[in-house]
């Protein structure tokens, strides 16, 4: 089934300094972000990026800090302008818009979640919940009972008359997101909404984004430097390193068959039990035969759940359910091999390191 | 013979010169001294050492050569160019700061005129509004009560009447003055220099050419120098707190489709109000220092009973309302250190 795109983005390049546009000759000849650097001043933020984000999932950017994820983000709602590309959302060219045209999509289209929160301190929470609103020109009676409603989604109930200072980190992230949600966008920008809060507190705000997203399908884009925040909600995640995408794709595709020694170190260090699902590594049914199977897995179950049903015994294999079909068979060896991290490691830039 | 008509024999400008001495100005004061001791030598040149070489100033150069100004004829020329402008000038700023002197007559009338224990009610009342302390308000009620019973109740009234309005307008012109400079860096370049030259600038500065541009008798001789020196600190902290406020908030505001009006008055200017307050309160204790030196242009107050006390060397007079002056610079300080205060804890900002 065809997904229809929401957001893409195309040869999409940044460069920072005095003149972009002159330094962005020598890099559409060919010139390396050191060199640029080096030779004339600039620095090169995003190269060449060709992203497509389709609606209705969760697009994770990932990279390390200076990777230029944020500015990618950024350039999504037009807080950056790029220095050369293009940005289409829903059809439309983000770029060509004019100033009207783009308070319009911000207002309307789009709601952002931010790193360190960015509530406005002097309004209380409800107010700030409510803030899309109140910027469309709505007053607090507009917007009070769907602010009231996502509140308590979030788990905020009753906590409107507060004010942000008066809430803990957790707390003032969930405002941030029923803030985004009370705008009622179809797509949320999600600047490294987790990275501030505690791991504990993180995995809670993980699991709640999931559980709305199951219900609301908005097109989320999500930019995170931590890879198991990435792979636990991504549906495509997207690997950035010095402002270019290095690899993309299916999660588990990036899992299996990383493409570049980066990712081999980035993916070397994650827990493999709890991220693979059994459809990633089950062999399908058709080439199976006939194996004698001691049980039914489903498709979307971690190794992790597998191993704890199985007891360790590898001896077991089960069958692969998904949409109460059988699709497939796992084998326990088979599992076991895949939790040791691919061979390409061996090839990975720490190895050679050492 | 003077020391430096070497320099223009030997560049063949001694005809350019024409005859030396020749200037027809009247003796300076230091020519005479040198006259003097030299013994009625017609210069003090002798060429037995290079210690004695003075440096070629313009009089010294005048004294060589009848082209050079003397340094006395510059000063009368920067007094005329001011005096030519003077007529300009004050056809367009007479009728600009009419208003002020309105002002100010009007509330130094209303302080006057309103009896004075509606004056303290209303001013107590006005101190528990700003800082909500109960204690605050005791001690300006007190404090108005004892000047008022050693007889300087007047001169304070004056005195504060004059600061109301000079810090009201200095809050009106220099808070969008700041928020211009907040937005254009252009702007900020321009200005800065400007602010620091009226910061640095001795405060008797200001009032010379303020004399010769008003009438001693209008009050907007005195508003116009406590609004120059006072404007400062507001400027420079709108300026400030607006250029601080987080940038993750303001970028929240954009991502939302903030029109920049909304983001002005919904965003900045919430969150920089503590800077702002903080720019209030410094203006208002610059208005009272100096309202106390524009005394000597006729601003009334306590500051004339100070004058007095220099001027006639009566001790106790000047004393006594140097410690009204305090009394008053203590009230205005606490007031707004408290409002201030209020606006602090109420929107403070968490820390990340």
């Amino acid at each position: 089934m065809p997904k229809e795109i929401s957001i893409s983005i195309r040869n999409l390049y940044k460069v920072f300094g005095a003149a972009p546009q002159d330094a962005m000759k020598h890099v559409l000849a060919g010139m390396s972000k050191a060199e640029l650097m080096a030779g004339h001043g600039h620095v090169l933020g995003l190269c060449d990026i060709n992203v497509d984000m389709h609606a209705g999932e969760i697009t994770v950017i990932m990279g390390l800090s200076g990777s230029g994820k944020s500015t990618l983000i950024r350039h999504v709602n037009r807080l950056i302008e790029p220095t050369a590309g293009e940005i289409w959302v829903d059809g439309e060219n983000v770029l060509e818009f004019g100033e009207d045209r783009l308070r319009q999509m911000r207002r309307m289209q789009m709601s952002m979640v931010f790193q360190h929160f960015a509530l406005l301190p002097h309004r209380t929470v409800l107010q700030n919940t409510g803030m899309a609103q109140a910027v469309r020109g709505e007053g607090r009676a507009g917007y009070e009972k769907a602010a009231h409603e996502w509140l308590e989604r979030v788990g905020l109930k009753g906590q409107g008359h507060q004010y942000p200072h008066q809430l803990s980190g957790g707390m003032k992230q969930r405002v941030g997101i029923a803030r985004a949600l009370t705008s009622n966008a179809p797509i949320m920008l999600m600047d490294e909404a987790f990275s501030a809060l505690d791991p504990l507190i993180r995995t809670d705000m993980q699991d709640l984004l999931l559980e709305l997203q199951q219900e609301l399908r908005k097109t989320i884009v999500f930019i995170s430097h931590d890879l198991d925040e990435a792979l636990k909600l991504a549906d495509h995640l997207v690997i950035l390193k010095d402002g270019i995408v290095i690899q993309q794709g299916e999660p588990q595709e990036i899992l299996l068959h990383p493409n570049d020694p980066y990712i081999v170190d980035f993916i070397s260090d994650i827990n493999r039990a709890r991220v693979l699902r059994a459809r990633s590594i089950m062999t399908p049914a058709v080439k199976a035969g006939h194996v004698s199977v001691s049980g039914e897995v489903d498709a979307e179950d971690t190794l992790e759940t597998i191993i704890s049903r199985s007891n360790g015994d590898t001896a077991h294999s089960y069958t692969v359910m998904g949409d109460g079909k059988p699709i497939g068979v796992l084998d326990m060896k088979t599992l076991v091999r895949a939790l040791v991290p691919s061979s390409a490691a061996n090839d990975g830039m720490r190895k050679r390191a050492t | 013979m003077a020391t430096y008509d070497f320099l223009f024999d030997g560049l063949g400008l001694r005809a350019w010169c024409g005859e030396k001495g020749s200037s027809d100005g009247p003796m300076t004061m230091a020519e005479l001294l040198a006259r003097k001791k030299t013994g009625g030598a017609e210069d003090g040149f002798t060429a037995d050492s290079i210690w004695n070489l003075p440096f070629p100033s313009l009089d010294e150069l005048n004294r060589a050569c009848a082209q050079f100004a003397r340094t006395r004829d510059m000063t009368k020329s920067v007094e005329n160019s001011f005096l030519g402008i003077k007529d300009g000038l004050k056809a367009v700023l007479d009728p600009l700061t009419q208003p002020l002197s309105w002002l100010l007559e009007g509330a130094l009338y209303l302080f006057a005129a309103t009896p004075w224990w509606l004056m303290i009610f209303f001013l107590a009342t006005l101190a528990y509004v700003a800082s909500k302390s109960v204690r605050l308000m005791a001690f300006v009620a007190g404090a108005l009560l004892f000047l008022a019973f050693i007889d300087h109740y007047d001169y304070a009234m004056q005195t504060l009447s004059i600061i109301f309005v000079c810090a009201f307008l200095c809050v009106l012109l220099g808070v969008p003055i700041g928020i211009a400079m907040s937005r254009s860096d252009r702007m900020q370049r321009l200005m800065i220099p400007v602010l620091d030259m009226l910061q640095t600038l001795p405060t008797f500065v200001y009032l010379i050419p303020l004399i010769f541009l008003f009438s001693v008798t209008e009050p907007k001789l005195y508003g116009i120098a406590i609004i120059l020196y006072a404007i400062v600190p507001v400027v420079r902290l709108t300026d400030l707190g607006i250029r601080l406020v987080d940038e993750e908030v303001i970028e929240a505001a954009d991502a939302f489709g903030m029109t920049k009006r909304q983001k002005l008055f919904g965003v900045q200017i919430p969150l920089a109000l503590p800077n702002i307050m903080a720019g209030v309160n410094q203006t208002i204790m610059m208005s009272l220092a100096m309202v106390v030196i524009a005394s000597l242009v006729s601003a009334p107050g306590l500051g004339v009973l100070v004058l007095r006390g220099i001027r006639n060397l009566e001790l106790g007079v000047g004393l006594v309302a140097g410690l009204g002056i305090v009394l008053l610079a203590v009230i205005l300080d606490r007031v707004t250190k408290a409002a201030l205060a209020r606006v602090n804890a109420s929107t403070s900002v968490g820390r990340h």
